[in-house]
């Protein structure tokens, strides 16, 4: 079933539960690099980890570095399983861009306006398809 | 869709060499992500992606390195993870420090000058006004826009290096005339000549507008016409990593604000804000995460001190020395003209220990075992709590004098009453 639809901005499929952070985060100084847990006492959902979630940001502030957290996490193996976001964040984006460019895993990014976040539930298992539908796994 | 010339087109097929190839195609494939209808030439750019954060950034740059890139125009660097100068000074393990020193090697190869300071407008990087440059690093970005009219985004690490060896950004947001107009009007009527006289009022400024604005355009109006330059460094530096301000404006003061009409470009404001000094007192009080007490350490210097903050230091210690560790980031080129003038035994003996070439927020450098340290930065205040084991207080500059000689935190609170 689809649970809804966003622009794609970077195509791909991904499946993985959802992680829905309503507050702000910045991956520089709030996401470990390393093991992809949330690390800022003050953001949302300290210490879950956004490895292989589909992760749902109303909102990104912060530092220019943003970009090297999330091209570390892909290199790694610890990216979230696609991005959807409120607003496209003109530096997080940087990090899916200059990992396919290194010929490392990349991930599906999708604009989805805010007021379409409510049709995903946290944690629900959904899959993200090529053109941009969010469906029920 | 994002069209490119067809120079740039021959460009991403190769016509300059696979570096310059994998560059513009990360500018033009962020371009269109980011809805940019075009490219815009660059004249210069500033990287801060040479900050060691983990290994991928330095497989990155070092792939640029083996398709033998070299960048398009004149481009300086943000500081490293090491202080290349006095590499004892940083406590860092061994394969960061490795990585770290790989990744300030690749940057240099690349063409790009061996700056390493987040004010490369201080060292002689200096834009023209309406120049359309890509730099990255928050306040530096806020400087270039708001100090020297020139025009950059808020880059990302990576687009900064690609954009210096493609020598086009997406054109959007701040190179955009119209984006560059205020739509917050701050006023500041209601606070005294004496607190807009200390130099602590404008990191403070900073902070609270970052807070307030998040990444809008605000014009500030009724502050001093003749203030120094390195006031609107610790403004923009606050603003910059309090919220995401990437350009303010200063009526009467910054080129884009003759007067207040032509940097609202003759709209009406859709916000005004009149600023109360309660509402500054609580903003600076909010830079403090610990209470005033006991101090372990001592920091200046984010963004890197100048050669006019070092002298002012100097003369609030007048010939006292400080009982705690304390620390002035700075780059060479402030380190050179230190040594030159004879100041740099001085402040040595006063027993302070300068950085060069990074920062104490950046890599391992306070003391191990963690404690409260004093500081006069807004952007030092806000990093200090979550990249080190450290809380924070904020003070002016004459404070943290008063405070490194006591060992504990002595204020003048005669300007914020």
């Amino acid at each position: 079933m689809e649970l809804t639809r966003g622009r794609v901005l970077v195509a791909g499929a991904a499946a993985g539960p959802v992680l829905r952070l309503a507050e702000p985060v910045s991956f520089w100084g709030g996401v470990d690099p390393r093991t992809s847990a949330l690390i800022d006492p003050r953001g949302p959902a300290p210490g879950a980890e956004i490895a292989g979630r589909v992760l749902v940001l109303a909102a990104t502030r912060g530092s220019s570095s943003s970009s090297a957290i999330l091209l570390e996490l892909l290199r790694g193996g610890r990216a979230p399983a696609a991005l959807v976001m409120a607003e496209v964040d003109a530096i997080l984006v940087i990090g899916v861009v200059v990992a396919r460019e290194m010929g490392w895993p990349t991930i599906p990014v999708l604009e989805l306006p805010l007021a379409g976040h409510a049709a995903l539930e946290d944690g629900r298992a959904v899959r993200v398809t090529e053109d941009g539908a969010i469906v029920t796994a | 869709m994002t069209d490119l010339t067809p120079d740039e087109r021959a460009m991403t097929e190769g016509r300059d060499g696979p570096a310059a190839a994998m560059a513009m195609r990360i500018v033009a494939e962020t371009a269109r992500i980011l809805g940019a209808e075009r490219l815009i030439p660059v004249t210069s750019a500033h990287v801060d992606g040479c900050l060691y954060h983990g290994d991928s950034g330095v497989y990155f740059v070092e792939r640029l390195v083996e398709l033998e890139g070299r960048v398009a125009v004149p481009t300086t660097l943000n500081v490293g993870a090491l202080d290349l100068i006095h590499p004892e000074r940083v406590h860092a393990d061994p394969h960061a420090t490795d990585m770290a020193r790989r990744m300030m090697a690749a940057y240099e190869a690349l063409g790009c000058a061996p700056t390493w300071t987040c004010a490369p407008y201080q060292v002689g990087h200096r834009p023209d006004p309406g120049e359309d440059v890509a730099w990255g690093e928050s306040n530096a970005v806020a400087f270039c826009n708001s100090v020297l009219g020139a025009r950059t985004n808020r880059n990302g690490d990576f687009l900064d290096i690609s954009a210096a060896l493609a020598g086009r950004a997406p054109y959007y947001g701040l190179h955009v005339a119209d984006n560059r107009l205020a739509t917050v009007v701050v006023g500041t009527a209601s606070l005294s000549d004496r607190l807009k006289a200390e130099d602590a009022f404008y990191p403070v400024l900073g902070a609270w507008l970052g807070a307030e604005v998040a990444g809008a355009v605000a014009v500030i109006d009724g502050l001093p016409a003749d203030m120094p330059e390195d006031r609107l460094k610790a403004l923009g530096a606050g603003a910059a990593s309090n919220g995401a301000v990437g350009l303010f404006h200063v009526a009467g003061v910054t080129p884009e604000a003759p007067t207040l009409e032509a940097a609202l470009g003759g709209r009406p404001a859709e916000q005004r804000i009149e600023l109360t000094p309660e509402v500054v007192r609580a903003a600076r009080d909010a830079l403090s995460t610990a209470p005033d007490g006991p101090l372990d350490a001592l920091a200046v210097g984010s963004p890197h001190f100048s050669i006019a903050e070092f002298d002012a230091l100097e003369e609030r210690l007048a010939g006292r020395r400080a009982s705690r560790p304390f620390y002035a980031c700075t780059n060479r080129q402030v380190l050179r003209s230190l040594e030159a003038s004879g100041a740099l035994a001085r402040i040595e003996a006063a027993g302070i220990e300068i950085i060069t070439d990074t920062c104490i927020v950046v890599t391992p450098i306070l003391p191990a075992g963690g404690g409260v340290l004093m500081t006069n930065s807004a952007k030092f205040a806000q990093y200090t709590p979550s990249n080190t084991d450290y809380e924070v207080v904020f003070g002016s500059l004459g404070d943290i004098a008063e405070s490194a000689v006591a060992g504990r935190v002595v204020r003048d609170e005669a300007a914020w009453n």
